[in-house]
């Protein structure tokens, strides 16, 4: 659909912050181009998107039983490391492309037995259901609203300028280091909102059977990497269980990385409660957008981010297979410029940089630091009155 | 003792796949190489008349077997997507070894169709445990009727090479209804059955012929009606009726088994129209559809579903749809395939349907 009659949306670019103003009908429109551009994807999904996961799903295992196998010659340095490294790949495909993917629903349609999102459970720590709600729910529904959306800071840091300050937060950088290391217990504990326990807004007898959950597929997964494969390894036990805690770790600080530069670099915007109310199929995908950013980077590195790269194609349509975003982003950058409406992308470095920056900045009050310079976007929210 | 390691080793080797199933490893390796899960390796392709294809296939070693007119749930892929149907083996009752299936191609058929022009030998299919009431009682009864149409042949027929390799002595009468002679798989071991095995009568009726010949009493009468008796039928739905009415006036229902198989005849629907009952049957709960999403009316109907977002991303709300239509909201399409999990939230009821909640 081409809109020709579309009124050129208002921009104000004299300051160092542009705005941008979409009527409510433009918004809607914007969302109907996006609508169609899902049909158009989804008609198409067939054997190529079956061949696709399943190849990297093979790629995963030979990784991991590469991994595994290094293990019995720590007395070679270089294959040892070797070993790790393909491990640590093994358990990165596994968690982004294989099992963030699937269990969003992405493969439901091939209707298959364990890569499906009602029973996929991945390589972590974290058990698979609970994930689903914090993140496909929780995260997925009220994405980038403050107090709602509890990735954003996930309870321990200040992700936000318009998250109150308080001198806790002097220990912004330190934490974000601790959770980018233990990162997939962190993603575990995501579900148990632990400050509303502390805080009191949450009871130990609510978290009960999220405990029971954690403590079943973590020991599993504890037995796994640091007492069944270690004393498979027999006399190398030790160097087998420093192997593995190191491909886990490599993992984790990868899957940090590329998560928080989904939705912290500069630019991406936050909202608030009263403005996402009773909002429209188009809103949301504004919303969307608006709030989440991209990596550019090589077919490579895409597959190894789960194409999280594409934060911005997956948070409008996190169900569709992620092998169709790279297909699916011209596209939808094509409609944001013709908007207006400001498509955050860049190399991984200018992310990180900026993700860490305002990691650093906001562990200091409002006042100590300046606003970065983001685009205004104001959207009419209410259809105006008599029209039609 | 050697139980016991054989366990160990089990759980051991189920410990280091965590959180995965083995079998989604060693499928890597070779698909016929599993620790669970039941495949099956196609072994050859028959097309034995112009509407069906006859596959003979090796299961691995999780197969059971079937007893004599049970059904097996067998999944293929097509573009994809794994489509499971379920099909009664047409071989005799075994505990291992080979089955085999005949499927009957109906127009626009998306398995039938496939099966029959696109399976090769090799290709490895997923199958599900055997099921179904339908089976010779292990007590083998002294005089059998075996009566089927169309593709309701394989059960019965399954159940008459089943006697005939146990060396039945009682006389089996074996009547089958066809369109014409050209539509009757396995004539030629029918016919020879008819002729060297002492006791086993085989009678073919065709429908579709100058002279159509649809059920008759005369047809089964003279057998059935003898003493003790047992009758075995299996075919669409006008066969079954027709043998069900004679069996009633004869006195000698009790004597009468049959297996449904309902051929999912395409029906139109038409998603404005608002008609039906939605069935939740976990919770054995009944509603007029309204038309809303199932979502909504199960709520209504005082049930909790869980869901999350209510728009469709989350997949918080899946459940089963065991039969009939539903519409996705968002989308517009229109679904009937039994058994298929839906997003509740996004999902309308098309008239009536049972959903798994
Ligand atoms: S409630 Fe989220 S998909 Fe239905």
């Amino acid at each position: 659909m081409t809109l020709t009659h579309l009124p050129q949306p208002t921009k104000n670019t004299d300051s160092d912050t542009a705005e941008v103003s979409l009527s409510y009908e433009q918004v809607e429109a914007l969302g109907r181009e996006l609508d169609e551009l899902r049909a158009r994807v989804v008609a198409d999904l067939g054997e190529r998107d079956r061949e696709y996961i399943y190849s990297i799903i093979s790629v995963q295992r030979k990784l991991e039983f590469a991994g595994r196998a290094a293990m019995y010659v720590p007395f070679l340095p270089p294959v040892w490391l070797a070993g790790v490294g393909s491990l640590a790949l093994s358990k990165i495909l596994d968690n982004m492309e294989i099992g963030h993917n699937v269990m969003h629903g992405q493969y439901d349609w091939m209707r298959e037995d364990t890569y499906n999102s009602r029973e996929f459970d991945w390589d972590t720590v974290c058990p698979g259901d609970q994930w689903k709600h914090s993140h496909n729910y929780m995260h997925h529904t009220y994405t980038n609203i403050l107090g709602e959306d509890r990735d954003v800071g996930y309870g321990i840091l200040r992700m936000d300028r318009d998250q109150k300050w308080n001198p806790y937060y002097l220990g912004n950088l330190a934490y974000a280091t601790a959770l980018m290391v233990f990162f997939e217990w962190g993603v575990m504990l995501h579900d148990l909102e632990a400050e509303n326990i502390v805080q009191g807004k949450r009871k130990w007898t609510d978290v009960k059977g999220l405990l029971k959950g954690m403590w079943n597929k973590a020991s599993k997964q504890v037995a796994k990497d640091y007492i069944i494969y270690p004393a498979l390894t027999g006399p190398f036990f030790a160097s087998t269980l420093v192997g593995n805690a190191s491909a886990n770790i490599v993992r984790n600080l990868w899957t940090y990385s590329i998560i928080f530069c989904g939705h912290f670099p500069t630019g991406a915007q936050t909202f608030t409660s009263e403005e996402c109310a009773d909002e429209t199929k188009g809103q949301w995908y504004v919303r969307q957008m608006l709030g989440s950013a991209n990596i550019t980077g090589s077919r490579l590195f895409h597959i190894l981010s789960g194409n999280l790269s594409h934060q911005i194609e997956h948070h409008l349509y996190p169900d569709v297979p992620a092998n169709r975003y790279p297909e699916m982003a011209a596209e939808v950058r094509e409609i944001c410029e013709r908007y207006g409406l400001p498509y955050n992308t860049g190399g991984l470095s200018q992310q990180l940089g900026s993700t860490w920056k305002k990691i650093a900045k906001l562990s200091l009050p409002n006042f100590m630091t300046k606003d970065d310079n983001n685009v205004v976007v104001n959207i009419e929210r209410e259809k105006a009155a008599g029209a039609a | 003792m050697a139980n016991r390691i054989a366990t160990l080793v089990g759980s051991l080797v189920e410990a280091t796949a965590t959180p995965y199933p083995v079998d989604r490893y060693l499928e890597f390796i070779d698909p016929m190489l599993t620790w669970r899960d039941t495949r099956a390796k196609v072994l050859e392709v028959r097309r034995q008349t112009d509407r069906s294809v006859t596959l003979t296939l090796q299961p691995t070693r999780q197969w059971k077997g079937h007893r004599a007119g049970q059904y097996v749930e067998v999944g293929v892929v097509i573009d994809g997507v794994r489509h499971r149907r379920f099909f009664s083996p047409a071989n005799a009752e075994s505990n291992r070894g080979e089955l085999e299936i005949t499927v009957a191609v109906h127009d626009g058929g998306l398995v039938s169709n496939h099966l029959r022009e696109q399976v090769r030998p090799g290709e490895v299919l997923t199958l599900d445990s055997t099921g179904g009431e339908f089976s010779l009682p292990q007590e083998r009864p002294e005089r059998v009727v075996l009566v089927s149409g169309g593709s309701g042949i394989t059960p019965v027929l399954s159940m008459l090479r089943t006697l005939i390799s146990e060396g039945h002595r009682g006389p089996v009468t074996f009547v089958h209804y066809a369109r014409t002679p050209d539509d009757v798989p396995y004539s030629v071991e029918l016919d020879a059955i008819d002729r060297t095995v002492d006791g086993v009568d085989v009678r073919l009726h065709y429908t579709r012929t100058d002279a159509p010949e649809h059920f008759s009493a005369a047809h089964i009468a003279d057998v059935a009606e003898a003493d003790g008796a047992q009758v075995y039928m299996c075919g669409p739905a006008a066969l079954m009726d027709a043998v069900r009415e004679y069996t009633d006036g004869a006195g000698i229902a009790d004597r009468l088994h049959t297996e449904a198989f309902t051929l999912a005849a395409p029906i139109e629907i038409d998603p404005d129209d608002v008609t039906g009952e939605i069935t939740f049957s976990g919770s054995d709960v009944t509603a007029e559809n309204d038309g809303r999403t199932i979502l909504e009316q199960a709520e209504d109907a005082g049930l909790n579903p869980e869901y999350g977002c209510r728009m469709g991303i989350c997949f918080s709300c899946t459940k089963v749809r065991k039969a009939g239509s539903t519409r996705n909201v968002l989308t517009g399409d229109i679904e009937s395939e039994p058994d298929q999990h839906v997003q509740i939230c996004v999902t309308a009821p098309c008239g009536d349907v049972e959903i798994d909640a």
